[in-house]
């Protein structure tokens, strides 16, 4: 099986039925998508499947074989985030983040398809399946509708990436 | 062992692979098979695989609508008519919807905490038919036929109906937050005959209830219907509520 992660091509070996979000976290070790419930109910294993939102808990690694998928990392860096990234950056709509690369890729998938300006209500449809248990929607909506008018300001105080973090990819912790 | 996986490329390969259905997991959109295939808690030996099956046409041809088996859930909530979409609009979440198949619906085995199949109360009103293939061949038998049927021994190919033209009303009821599974569904739809009413949403299926379509009394909903308890609701509230739903829908056909 073939994906294309990010814009790399990816030769994967996982078992057919794994599922796609332990084939990017595990075999791939891109961990932005959390295995959270990992039963299609909380929302943070979210990723794109060639543009589309889909669970990647839910989704098997061989019905998206071919597939381009695009995780959190595929979006921007730290020193040119995309105008979600920024928003959610300035607006302080991520606390501890974990639901944050889920509402993130969701959000961006809602501002693609609309083409514009979202309204609250079509936020509340697009991110209806993603938990935060910080419960800071308040300001995750708002920075989605920022975004979507391209109310982004320019981020100036992203940590430095040479900031040394240390490595925290241990197989099979959800984070 | 890990699973055999087959996955065909046409419908008449998938219904040659599936035989009887004996010893094979069919595998649609897979929200309920992930689940429990990546906690272990299913351990299918052949899986059967239908996301290049091409089971996934959607048309209305001559005033009969004609829905693939692997049709998303959230292809429905866009069309093909405002019964079906009014109930799909309610199944899951935005990416659940896009994975989770009509063809799955129709089969999903019982839930332990929540009730599934919300969409056999549109169809049943509908007076949609399924067409299956499995052992003894081909055949289309009314949706709550289907239901009740030996669905393990059946593959799905299409489930099709005379697009509706008169009176219809769709009550679902949920706890309020998102992704909620159905406390009760009920469907109303009138033609020429008279009214077809389908429950969904309070137990292991949907059901017809006939003696609501000839008395239309909301009351005798309970004739045709024994509501469970589970995660979501008791079977006294579901109880309840379902003749006060079953009440509005009729008002609501009977008044348009």
């Amino acid at each position: 099986m073939r994906l294309t992660v990010n814009g790399i091509e990816q030769e994967i070996t996982s078992p057919p039925l794994t599922a796609l979000l332990h084939v990017l976290r595990d075999e791939l070790e891109i961990t932005s998508p959390k295995a959270g419930c990992q039963q299609g109910g909380c929302g943070t294993c979210t990723v794109l499947v060639n543009g589309e939102p889909r669970r990647s808990c839910l989704t098997a690694v061989v019905t998206v074989d071919g597939a381009s998928i695009t995780t959190l990392e595929g979006l921007g860096e730290p020193e040119r985030l995309s105008p979600v990234q920024a928003a959610f950056h300035n607006r302080y709509a991520a606390q501890c983040g974990f639901c944050t690369p889920g509402m993130i890729l969701a959000a961006t998938a809602l501002i693609e398809r609309t083409g514009g300006p979202v309204e609250r209500d079509d936020v509340l449809d697009a991110l209806g399946g993603h938990y935060c248990r910080c419960t800071g929607y308040v300001k995750i909506v708002d920075a989605v509708m920022a975004a979507s008018r391209g109310e982004v300001e320019p981020v100036a105080d992203v940590p430095s990436s040479e900031a040394g973090e240390p490595d925290v990819l241990v197989k099979g912790s959800p984070a | 062992m890990a699973a055999e996986t087959l996955v065909p490329n046409s419908a008449d390969e998938a219904a040659q692979l599936f035989g009887d259905g004996d010893g094979v997991t069919v595998f649609g959109g897979g929200t309920i098979l992930m689940p429990a295939i990546a906690s272990g808690r299913l351990k299918p030996a052949r899986v059967l695989l239908l996301h290049r099956s091409g089971l996934d046409g959607l048309s209305i041809d001559g005033g009969i609508v004609r829905i693939g088996a692997m049709v998303s859930v959230g292809e429905l909530a866009e069309g093909p008519d405002d019964v079906l979409a009014r109930f799909a609009r309610e199944v899951g979440d935005l990416e659940v919807r896009a994975s989770a198949t009509v063809g799955g619906n129709v089969c999903a085995p019982p839930g332990q905490e929540a009730q599934r199949g919300d969409l056999g109360a549109p169809l049943i009103a509908l007076g949609a038919r399924v067409r299956s293939i499995g052992g003894g061949g081909e055949r289309t038998e009314p949706v709550e036929d289907f239901l009740v049927g030996d669905r393990g021994a059946r593959l799905v190919l299409e489930i099709e109906y005379d697009r509706p033209s008169g009176a219809w009303s769709a009550q679902t009821m949920r706890r309020r937050h998102a992704r909620s599974y159905a406390i009760a569904n009920v469907a109303i739809c009138s033609n020429a005959d008279g009214i077809r009413v389908g429950v969904s949403g309070i137990g292991p299926t949907a059901v017809r209830c006939r003696a609501v379509e000839q008395s239309r009394n909301a009351d005798d909903v309970l004739k045709d219907v024994d509501p469970v308890d589970d995660a979501v609701a008791s079977a006294e509230y579901r109880r309840k509520m379902l003749t006060v739903l079953v009440r509005r829908a009729l008002d609501e056909v009977e008044s348009s």
